[in-house]
């Protein structure tokens, strides 16, 4: 659309438009207020004065009658700017005064009237407008008493053309304002949209201007540039995780393949096969379960398990897991044992949190435990713990085994990272990236730490909200 | 994937066993031709019966025509989706019990598989002997009277009393053991895999990358079958385990 056309669709050339309606609408009213009281001013103007005049001239037909009337009357009209009198006979002629001719039947009338009228000089020119009054003499006789009403004509015209003129002038500075400003928020909106549509197409780095003004075009852009920040840190993760998938699963994936080739190469006999066909399946199923752990840590990296969330008990969760690996750690001659007395309620995915802390008590078993079997002639011990700590809750798993030097302690939660100390054990390099994609998902996080001796693994998450009465 | 992650081998007799007690009349619906066509042929080759369906809405008129003991219902489907399947056959009154094979394998796709009307849920991909465990364990429900008593040869457990005897001793067990033994005794002759065990006894649907499940079924073991003569608790090779009387 034009230009103008796309100007005068916004909303502040409409909101222009409904201020000029109101206050157009607002002063012609008061105009006509003032006009309308200004002619009664006018008016009764009038009637006074010729009410003044009709005392006098009672007064004087009172004391010389008719004769005296005419007289008065007559010396009256001649002079310049006096009223409007005309004296009547019976029969109609005009016997004194300064009225011309007059509509039929205005004589007979009593009491105030608006008429037209002539003017005795020039019986055939222009019509005057007129406010009399006309009185009824005994005999016959007919008074008539007014006053020209050309000053409030004039007074009307006057009026009229001030307000023409006036809503004239108003519409055309209101639309010419209304344009102006209209144009200059609509070049503000412009720019925004045209920065958001680079920003769309390709330019993700690309962020609104703010002009400072701090009003609530400059909230809006600040908002959207907020919300550009958010955009463009998600695809950037998206990104990156797409190309650590590709990557982490690409080597396991040769390596199958690489299995298989050789089979075909060296293979003699049946059972050689078998064994390499059974073989490539253990590596897919250790592949699938990578990639099942995979997809898990992207979706807890990305928020997207967030509405599987209720409200849990930690301590629960805590018992759950040590109750699982007991056996397993008594096995390897460890002590396993939970502490987790209270209930210590978490907003969390009880599902994603146990598995976390599983992993945390399995990488414990595997290698927390000293080499020579006993610590000081007693069994090595985990301990697994479910604490509140402030505004979190702190869910650990401590051991007395080798532990992890802190310079280690960076890496070892990366993915597929394995530490020289696990070279021997078997595991997929994961369980640690879980742990921390888990705890940052709930808003928490994951800590190394020194268990002096050992490793103390924390995971740290939010408290839930107390919402019951009894907490 | 637990199969053989905590095998020491899997060797050439990796056993498909199945119940021989009945055979299973199965239902697959699946769109993959090529899975299809391979769930069919391995559920026919341990002795049950596999029908298909290629699309949503084939597999909804072969239920409802049919009697099946299992359906297999994949969830992406063209025509009708799985959910919407069984969804249709639930409203309709069918109570088949259904499996849903899914990529999605998160928890909130189960429990939403699970509220549309499944009765189990296998993520994809899965290993064979773990869909059919399952789809025996579902094709073999006891309906309508529970036991309150569960015996296999001459081990009896008590649910009421929490009691457990073997030739009329007295076993201690703790609570999760016996949870555990209670699974396996309710679906006695059935093969339990590791991953049923870890949902249906501790409720959890992650896979803790270690034996847990072969620690805890040893001891188990020690407690119910050592000093006995008839060992009643086996392992299956690349399955899982079956409590049975090995007559």
């Amino acid at each position: 659309m034009t230009a103008l056309g796309k100007l005068l669709r916004t909303t502040a050339f409409k909101l222009t438009l409904v201020y000029l309606a109101v206050f157009a609408i607002f002063a012609a009213f008061l105009l006509m207020y003032f006009a309308w009281n200004t002619r009664r001013l006018i008016t009764e103007q009038i009637t006074q004065t010729v009410d003044a005049e009709i005392t006098g001239l009672s007064e004087q037909y009172r004391q010389g009658g008719i004769r005296r009337l005419v007289f008065i009357v007559d010396a009256r009209s001649r002079r310049p700017g006096s009223s409007l009198y005309l004296v009547t006979a019976p029969a109609g002629q005009t016997l004194a005064g300064n009225v011309g001719s007059l509509p039929a039947g205005t004589l007979n009338t009593t009491g105030w009237v608006e008429t037209a009228y002539r003017r005795p000089d020039d019986p055939d020119g222009s019509v005057h407008h007129a406010l009399v009054r006309v009185f009824q003499l005994p005999a016959g006789f007919r008074l008539l008493v007014g006053r020209d009403l050309e000053e409030r004509e004039r007074l009307r015209d006057i009026i009229l053309a001030a307000g023409r003129w006036s809503l004239a002038i108003v519409v055309v500075l209101g639309i010419a304002g209304g344009l102006f400003v209209t144009r200059r928020v609509l070049k503000r909106i412009d720019a925004m949209t045209e920065t958001t549509r680079k920003i769309m197409e390709g330019d993700l780095t690309g962020r609104l201007a703010i002009a400072g003004t701090g009003d609530e075009l400059d909230r809006l852009a600040s908002n959207l540039n907020d919300m550009l920040e958010r955009i463009e840190a998600l695809m950037h993760g998206l990104k990156e995780m797409s190309d650590n998938i590709a990557h982490d699963l690409k080597t396991p994936l040769t390596r199958l393949r690489n299995r298989c080739e050789e089979a075909l190469r060296v293979a003699e006999d049946e059972s050689q096969y078998r064994l390499a066909l059974e073989s490539t399946i253990e590596e897919s199923e250790a592949l699938i379960a990578t990639f099942n752990a995979l997809l898990m840590i992207a979706r807890a990296e990305s928020g997207q398990a967030r509405d599987g969330m209720t409200d849990v008990d930690a301590a629960e969760i805590a018992r759950g897991v040590g109750e699982l690996y007991e056996p397993v750690a008594d096995e390897k001659g460890i002590q396993l044992r939970v502490a987790a007395p209270a209930a210590v309620p978490v907003h969390g995915n009880r599902e994603l949190i146990s598995q976390a802390l599983a992993n945390l008590v399995d990488n414990a078993i595997k290698y927390g435990a000293p080499d020579n079997g006993l610590i000081n002639g007693a069994e090595p011990e985990i301990v697994i713990e479910a604490m509140p700590d402030g505004e979190r809750i702190l869910l650990t798993v401590a051991d007395a085994g080798c532990g992890i030097p802190a310079v280690d302690r960076g890496r070892a939660v990366e993915r597929f990272v394995r530490l020289e100390q696990s070279r021997s054990q078997p595991g997929s390099g994961l369980g640690l990236s879980l742990a921390s994609a888990v705890a940052r998902l709930h808003g928490g996080e994951l800590r190394l730490e020194d268990n002096h001796p050992g490793l103390r693994t924390v995971l740290s998450l939010p408290r839930a909200a107390q919402a019951s009465a009894t907490q | 994937m637990i199969s053989s992650a905590n095998q020491a081998s899997v060797t050439s007799d990796i056993a498909y066993p199945r119940d021989h007690r009945f055979t299973m009349r199965l239902l697959i619906i699946e769109d993959d031709r090529d899975a299809a066509d391979y769930l069919a042929k391995a559920f026919r080759e341990v002795g049950h019966v596999a029908d298909l369906a290629s699309d949503g809405e084939e597999g909804l008129a072969q239920a409802l025509d049919g009697q099946y003991d299992v359906l297999i219902v994949d969830r992406m489907l063209p025509k009708l989706d799985g959910l919407s399947v069984i969804g249709a056959l639930r409203s309709k009154g069918i109570e088949t019990p259904a499996l849903i094979l899914s990529a999605l394998g998160q928890v909130d796709d189960r429990v939403k598989g699970l509220r549309a009307g499944g009765d189990d849920y296998l993520p994809k991909p899965y290993s064979f002997s773990e869909l059919l465990a399952r789809s025996e364990v579902l094709a073999r429900r006891r309906g309508g009277r529970e036991e309150t008593v569960y015996r296999v040869g001459d081990l009896a457990l008590d649910r009421l009393s929490h009691q457990v005897t073997r030739a009329g001793e007295e076993i201690v067990l703790q609570p999760r053991e016996f949870r555990l033994l209670e699974y396996l005794m309710k679906h006695a002759g059935q093969v339990v895999t590791r991953t049923m065990l870890l949902e249906n006894v501790w409720d959890y649907h992650f896979d803790p990358q270690t034996n847990v499940i072969d620690v805890h079924i040893s001891r188990l073991r020690s407690k119910i079958d050592k000093g006995f003569a008839q060992p009643l608790l086996h392992t299956v090779r690349g399955a899982g385990y079956v409590v049975r009387d090995s007559k």
